[in-house]
Formats: structure tokens, sequence, C-alpha cells
């Protein structure tokens, strides 16, 4: 379905969306230069979405900071790139990974976001890249459905439920640039 | 919720996994699929499912905030779950995914007490059992309001699936009582072989077969529910110890080696309850176990589903052992009470056995790859 054209150009786009995404914190502001290229095979193919998620859940809260997780598919022959989120839980959804910083694991915003390798998956995981909520105005009941929207280096959008779901782990004490405390490689 | 297919597994998994294993994950796949019971379908599994060898009952009581909505959640939460185990897949965030690896005929069967239809303020089709003569029940080992029976051939995944079960079911419910138990090892045994309990008895014997029209009859109601009647006795083992095998074949009216009743030759062979002995005495006793328990109508009939407990030694050396005693049958009231009225009033047995706890519970139909267990009593 992908032609030759498609994914050299897709590819060039997704590059021109990482390196202008890696100059900001602010994943949203994102460019939209991908847009014809990248819905061209969702387009082809309506059955099979270029995007889905797999295993989608996210932390249970009281309010306050929490994350979501699944593993996002890409299903077109082209590399997808997520810019930012969104959920009715809270208006601040950054899209976060955790690194190493002075031999502690940190979380941070993502520059550029996350890309999804062309036919490959992208694990959003505690302790890994993940989806960050940082003010959720109402609480995370175990098994509630919470919808989130994705939007992609191309303008396009791609919704999921996630279930809410009990978690020890995933302790996100976020401060920008803070030791993120309680996660730990072998935590 | 999107599902993951196995082939999402082998290709995605492997893809995003540690690249080493991935020349035995196929393998191991396989032989996974191999010990897998269906989940879905229109009956729950793990009533009909040729017992497996470990098993672990655990009930809950309800928070008291768990409402109708609550419960939902958590049914959505816990079917989630056990779809997922009993095909060998890890749970919605496990925290050890590899343990789900080998589900060894996992089954993860609910049942619903009378407490939680008054919280989904639902009429319940079950309520607690009469008070029978022999009971000596301990509020530790009786009631509740949601059971979970979890059953494997593999401890280890019994033990896994408790985990996840219950860390889902915590924010809505406290652990009321867990009962273990266990049977004869997986393939230790013919399929279908009647197994002993810890007083060496055949347990079982009468059990309608599964795929049999009595089957179908005796165990499952039309709407593909069932009922369940859980009892923990204790077997009194230090005086059973001093009872000769005589005595322990008249107390029950088989012998112990065969199984076979006392007027047969084979296991199976029907008892003859009008048979005589020398001395005009039916040779199995009027008190015998066999003939107390003995229904004619098939219809009538209960299927044991039972598991044996060995807790500690106590330091005098005496056992706390017994029988998690389970039965499935379309309803308690017509089928249960009878038999155990029969047994409470005059069973040579009752000398031996102590029932020390009690709880019945609605096992609500199956469900398909997009529903979930209870939905029609709490949606």
């Amino acid at each position: 379905m992908s032609s030759r054209f498609a994914l050299s150009l897709l590819a060039v786009a997704t590059a021109a969306a990482i390196s202008s995404c890696g100059s900001t914190e602010t994943p949203a502001a994102a460019p939209v230069a991908a847009v014809p290229v990248a819905s061209a095979p969702a387009a082809s193919t309506p059955a099979a979405p270029a995007l889905s998620i797999t295993d989608p859940w996210v932390k249970t809260a009281k309010k306050g900071m929490t994350a979501a997780f699944g593993t996002l598919v890409n299903n077109s022959g082209a590399d997808i790139t997520v810019v930012s989120g969104a959920s009715p839980l809270s208006p601040m959804i950054e899209l976060h990974e955790v690194v190493e910083s002075d031999g502690k694991m940190v979380m941070q915003p993502k520059k550029g976001g996350f890309v999804i390798p062309a036919g490959g998956t992208h694990e959003l995981t505690p302790g890994g890249d993940h989806i960050m909520i940082m003010d959720a105005k109402q609480p995370v009941e175990p098994g509630a459905e919470i919808p989130f929207t994705l939007t992609l280096a191309d303008g396009g959008t791609f919704e999921f439920t996630a279930l809410g779901k009990d978690f020890a782990g995933a302790k996100e004490d976020y401060q920008p640039g803070m030791d993120m405390g309680g996660e730990s490689d072998n935590g | 919720m999107a599902e993951l297919t196995r082939r999402g597994l082998l290709t995605g998994g492997v893809v995003a996994g540690v690249v080493a294993l991935a020349p035995a994950a196929p393998a191991l796949s396989a032989r996974a699929a191999e010990t897998a019971v269906a989940f879905h379908g229109p009956r729950q599994a793990g009533v009909a499912t040729e017992p497996q060898a470990h098993a672990v009952f655990v009930a809950f009581d309800l928070r008291k905030d768990t409402d109708r909505d609550a419960l939902a959640r958590m049914m959505r939460l816990l079917t989630d779950d056990a779809r997922r185990l009993t095909q060998g897949r890890p749970a919605l965030a496990d925290t050890e995914p590899e343990l789900a690896a080998s589900p060894a005929r996992l089954t993860v069967t609910f049942g619903f007490g009378p407490g939680l239809y008054a919280h989904a303020d639902a009429k319940s089709p079950i309520r607690p059992l009469p008070r029978f003569a022999v009971d000596k029940l301990d509020k530790k080992w009786s009631g509740g309001d949601l059971l979970v029976q979890i059953c494997a051939d593999d401890p280890l995944t019994v033990t896994h699936a408790l985990r996840m079960i219950v860390k889902d079911a915590r924010s809505f419910a406290t652990v009321r009582w867990t009962q273990r138990g266990f049977r004869r090892a997986a393939g230790t045994q013919p399929s279908g072989h009647t197994q002993r309990n810890v007083m060496g008895q055949m347990d079982g014997t009468a059990n309608p077969r599964p795929g049999t029209p009595e089957f179908d009859l005796a165990v499952w109601r039309p709407d593909g529910t069932t009922q369940l009647v859980v009892r923990r006795i204790r077997a009194e083992l230090e005086t059973w110890d001093a009872a000769d095998v005589v005595a322990r074949e008249f107390t029950i009216g088989r012998r112990l080696s065969t199984g076979a009743p006392l007027t047969g030759t084979r296991e199976q062979d029907p008892p003859d309850f009008a048979a005589a002995g020398a001395h005009g005495f039916p040779v199995i006793s009027e008190y015998a176990h066999i003939r107390r328990a003995h229904v004619g109508d098939p219809s009538l009939r209960i299927l044991r589903r039972v598991y044996n407990y060995d807790e500690e030694v106590t330091s005098q050396g005496h056992a706390d052992s017994g029988l998690v005693f389970a039965s499935y049958q379309a309803d308690i009231e017509r089928q249960f009470v009878p038999i155990q009225k029969r047994l409470a009033e005059a069973d040579l047995l009752n000398e031996w056995i102590t029932p020390i706890g009690a709880a019945v519970f609605a096992i609500p139909k199956g469900c398909d790859e997009k529903g979930w267990i209870g939905q029609e009593v709490l949606s």
C-alpha cells in the first residue's frame, strides 16, 4: 500500500518534525509539515489504522500527577511521530521520557515526542517513556475508562481509552529537572 | 480495549523485547497454548473443567462505598486479568509478566455472594445455607460477597493469578478468607480418575460426567449460570487413626482399596442398597455415608469439585487437614440442602469430620471477548 514515494517523503517529514521539535520544550508547538504524507497510508486501508495502541492503562490517582502507558503500534510503512497528548483529565499533559542524569533516573519532556518506527512499536511503560498527566482535576478510579487524544506530527489525531489500574510503581514525584524519586532501575 | 493477539505477541513482543530470548519465545508460546483453557464462552470455565491440581478460593467483603458502578468497574478489571492470565498473557500492568507465560490450565471463576447483590441493589438468586446440626462454623472460613476460584496445574501460576486478582480487587473489597487446596499432581493419574481425600477415601465417584446430559441438567441453569457451595470440612485424623479398615468401610459403604461399594467389585458398580448380609442386616448400613448421600434423580445430583487442605501441624504433631468442599449445582436449595440435611441427621462419617466453614455463591454466566463477567447483573 505504501509506495516508495510515500516512504521517502515521510522519512523526510519525520526528520523535519523531530529536528523542529528538538528546539522546544512544548511538543504541542510542533509544526504540522507532515500532514499530507502521513495521512496517505491510513486513507488507503481504513480497516487498519496507521496508529493503534495495545494494552492502554493509566495509573489510578486521587488527583494531581499520574501517567498513562501502553504499546503504540505503527501499522503503516512510514514512521509516525506523536507530538502531544490531551485528556479531559487535565489541561496539562506531557510526553515524557526517563533518562539517567548524574547517576540518577530522572523524567523529563521528550524532545521531538514519541517516534513509532514504520511497522514497529513504541512502548510506554513505568520507568520508560510515558504520557504524563501533570494535574488531574478528577480522580482516576480503578476500572475507569479514561479517554486520551494524541496529536501526530502531521496534525492528525488518534484517540484511545485507557483503563484505570492500581499500580504501586510509576511514582511521578515530578519536578522539572529534579530527581523523580521512587522510580529506579531496580525498582 | 484493544486485544493483543498471539501473533501480535510474537512479532511485537519479540521486536520490543530482549533479542536473546527470541528463539525460545515461539516454543514457550506453543506450550502455553497447549495448556490454556478457553476463558470466553456462554458458561464460566473452572466448573466443567477437569479439576486442576492446585486451587485457591479467595472470598472478599465489599467495602461500604462499593456500589453498583464500582462493582462494574471491579468486574471489568478482574475479567480483564482473568482473560489474559488464563491464556498465558501477562495481566495489564503485571509487575511479574514472566510468571504468566505458563497458564498450566489456569481457570479463574467468579462467584457472587448474597451481599454483592445487596450492594448492587439486585435480587440475590441465592441465600445462606441453613444451619446444620453438625456445623461448627468459624466466621474466619464463612460467608463472603465475592468469590474467586483460581485453579491451575502449577502452584506458582495460581499464586501469580491470586496476586493480580487481589491487587485489582482491594480498592473495592477486603479479603475475608483464603483457602488453598490440592489434588494429586497433574499427570500422575489418568484423566477422570477419582481423587482420594486425606482420609484415604475415594471422593467424587458419583459425580456427573462433563459432556453428558445428566451433567448439564444437574449443574447448569438455562441462562449459563450455576451455584456454588464452599464448605471447609476438617478431618479428625487423630480419631480416624483409631478406626480399623472394617469400621472405615462400614462408615462409608465402600471398599477403601478399590472404591467399590460393599455390594460390588468395581468403583462404578451401582450400590445395592437392598442387599442384606448373613444376619439380615443391610450390607450397606442405613447410616453409611453413600446411602445418606445417595440421590436417584440425576437432576438432583451435585458436582463435587473438591480439594484437600493440609495446614500447619501442631507442636504435638496433630494434623490440620481436611477438605475444601466445593460443589456446583443448578439450585443449592433443591439439590445441596436436602443431601446435607440427610447427612447432618445421620451419617456415620460425622464422627470424623467437622464442617468449620460455609459460603454460597451464584456463578454468573460466561462472557465473550468484549464482555465481562457479571455484566448482565451489574450494567
